[in-house]
């Protein structure tokens, strides 16, 4: 149908756009110029690697970044099974306003959600008398897990698509109570489904920046620290802190394909 | 308080509410023998749901948009005047986008106009370029090659996003630079003797932009090509259709769920992308998110940002309503 040639120089031509970039910035992070620079290589250097240890509001804003990560998946996953499960349940004329409400966020843009999850909780912690809860983190943390919240039920929503119910009244007919089914049926049937979504869930609130750089106000995150470091000028420490993230998630996926094949292989006795 | 408020915070469980008893009126009329929800669930299992989903709904979602639309009419208050004797309702943070004055209304704000019609023209046209460059690799994936070479290529299309925004935009500008390595390509090539500042003319922001939401529109896509049955294809190349009538009659029309997903996505990241724009755009570039982000952390006008943070969800919606009517689909289909 099409030439072979074409596909070929198509592949070719799509993933070096895809990889261009990210081996020139990798490249860079270990020449020696104090500009980021692949080429000319003018001489290897670990420094850029050394110097983003030393660098405290990195850090700082890294462990904040992964304590906000671990929440917000927390969080999400609560929601999005509450709002699969409330999705199969709900009456049927009010489904297609529940449906439009519930996934709003993820049509919305980032900046937006951001923006309002300020000014209402602003405005709302002063009312209540919780000004303290009025920071940074707590803000992030809720802007962050409304949208991310609708990622995991929609995950959530994709499993329950294959659920059997009849599992469910089997469990009922001989004596289980409501919440027997739910923890031993639907639960361990979802199982597979919730360790997606918090890992997804984690992965999004790890790198987001639209909602973050307004719900953080003076606090800090990897990436709002990030953003300031690159605004201020260019430094190879920053290439150095991509081939980082990248190296380690390789090898974290490298390790998960190998559990996962170990599984997978017929144990030989 | 004022009675807007109490509407806001009181209208979206009442509206809830009018379908509980709704459903209830229902089931008992039709004597229907299925469980309610209480019954179904357990006395805990519901108590979590109703918590969870109210929370969520309202408290995350549905109150603070509200919230934000109520807040845009209103002027640059100090928080202890608001709702006081001096806080009114105003259009002037929407006359401030039109205009470019809170009150006179003589001159077009052609700054903030153009860099609008701009943002949502250049984000129409990075949507369909990323299309155009999903589509074959899509395509490939999805009919033609075997299942071990899509789970590799697969992996290949993930590793550039475990990067975040920030990351990727930067390297863009190592790669764009006056003094990056595209710039020295062309110059030691002799085809240029002064470097192109691509970062000024928004060259580096176009292409960033592009490669940031490639993965937003592969994924749709493939799993809507994916579903397509191969015999399909094959009956219509049987008949002597050209490979181009193929994809015109056959795939897209198969394919138009999945493109409308990815359209719709690209778009309202695109749209609202701020990373790239803060990253990669040059003094004279125009966007409209970092106009937006002024007006809270430059101007400290909240209501004025939260007016344009509407104008930017409004632009959103409308091109969201504008591909649910052109590929005919729903919301559902959408979001997956």
């Amino acid at each position: 149908m099409i030439p072979r040639a074409l596909l070929g120089f198509y592949l070719l031509a799509f993933f070096t756009f895809l990889f261009g970039p990210l081996l020139v910035m990798g490249v860079s992070a270990f020449n020696t110029p104090s500009y980021p620079q692949a080429w000319p290589l003018e001489g290897f250097t670990l420094d850029w690697f050394a110097r983003l240890f030393e660098d405290d509001s990195l850090m700082y804003g890294l462990r904040n970044s992964l304590l906000i990560g671990v929440l917000v998946s927390a969080l999400s996953v609560l929601f999005g099974l509450a709002g699969a499960l409330v999705m199969t349940q709900v009456y049927a004329r009010a489904r297609g306003l529940y449906y439009l409400v519930v996934v709003a966020p993820v049509l919305t843009p980032g900046v937006i959600i951001g923006i309002s999850t300020v000014i209402f909780w602003k405005d709302v912690t002063a009312w209540t008398g919780l000004k303290p809860l009025f920071t940074g983190f707590f803000l992030t943390v809720l802007g962050q897990s409304s949208f991310i919240a609708s990622y995991c039920m929609l995950i959530f929503l994709s499993r329950l698509q294959r659920y059997d119910r009849t599992q469910e009244e089997a469990a009922l007919d001989l004596g289980a109570s409501r919440t027997q089914v739910f923890f031993d049926i639907l639960l361990p049937f979802l199982r597979p489904a919730a360790f997606s979504a918090a890992v997804i869930a984690f992965l999004s609130s790890f790198e987001n920046y639209n909602t973050t750089t307004f719900a953080i106000l003076a606090d800090k995150t990897l990436t709002t620290v990030l953003a300031g470091r690159v605004r201020q000028g260019m430094t190879p420490a920053i290439s150095a802190l991509a081939v980082l993230i990248v190296a380690i998630t390789i090898v974290a996926a490298g390790a998960y394909e190998i559990a996962n094949a170990r599984r997978r292989q017929p144990r030989v006795e | 308080m004022n009675h807007t408020i109490d509407f806001i915070l009181l209208g979206p469980p009442a509206i809830a509410l009018v379908f509980w008893l709704a459903s209830m009126i229902e089931r008992r009329r039709s004597g229907s023998a299925e469980a309610g929800f209480f019954a179904r669930n357990g006395g805990a299992i519901s108590a979590f749901l109703l918590i969870a989903v109210g929370f969520w709904a309202l408290a995350l979602i549905v109150w603070p948009q509200l919230y934000m639309v109520e807040y845009s009419f209103h002027p640059k208050l100090p928080p202890s005047a608001r709702f006081g004797p001096k806080d009114y309702y105003t259009l002037a943070n929407y006359r401030y986008f039109l205009f470019g004055s809170p009150d006179d209304t003589s001159h077009w704000n052609d700054t903030h106009l153009h860099a609008f019609w701009t943002t949502i023209g250049v984000s129409v046209i990075i949507t369909i370029l990323n299309f155009a460059v999903c589509y074959p690799l899509a395509y490939f994936m999805a009919q033609v090659a075997r299942p071990g070479t899509v789970r590799r290529l697969m992996l290949l299309l993930i590793i550039p996003y475990w990067l975040n925004e920030i990351l990727r935009a930067f390297a863009f500008r190592v790669l764009f630079g006056t003094g990056g390595v595209l710039n020295a390509a062309l110059i030691g090539a002799g085809l240029i003797h002064e470097p192109i500042d691509f970062i000024g003319d928004d060259v580096a922001l176009y292409a960033g932009l592009t490669y940031a939401y490639v993965l937003i529109m592969m994924f749709p896509l493939y799993n809507a090509l994916e579903s397509l049955d191969r015999n399909q294809i094959e009956a219509a190349r049987d008949l002597g259709a050209p490979w181009w009538r193929i994809h015109l009659d056959v795939v897209l029309p198969h394919a138009k769920p999945g493109i409308a997903s990815g359209a719709t996505l690209v778009f309202m990241l695109c749209a609202g992308a701020l990373a790239a724009p803060l990253v990669l755009g040059g003094p004279k570039t125009l966007w409209f998110t970092p106009i937006v982000y002024d007006r809270f952390f430059q101007a400290f006008n909240w209501p004025q940002g939260a007016a344009y943070a509407l104008v930017l969800l409004a632009a959103c919606m409308a091109f969201v309503t504008l591909i649910m009517r052109l590929f005919k689909v729903s919301l559902s289909e959408i979001a997956r």
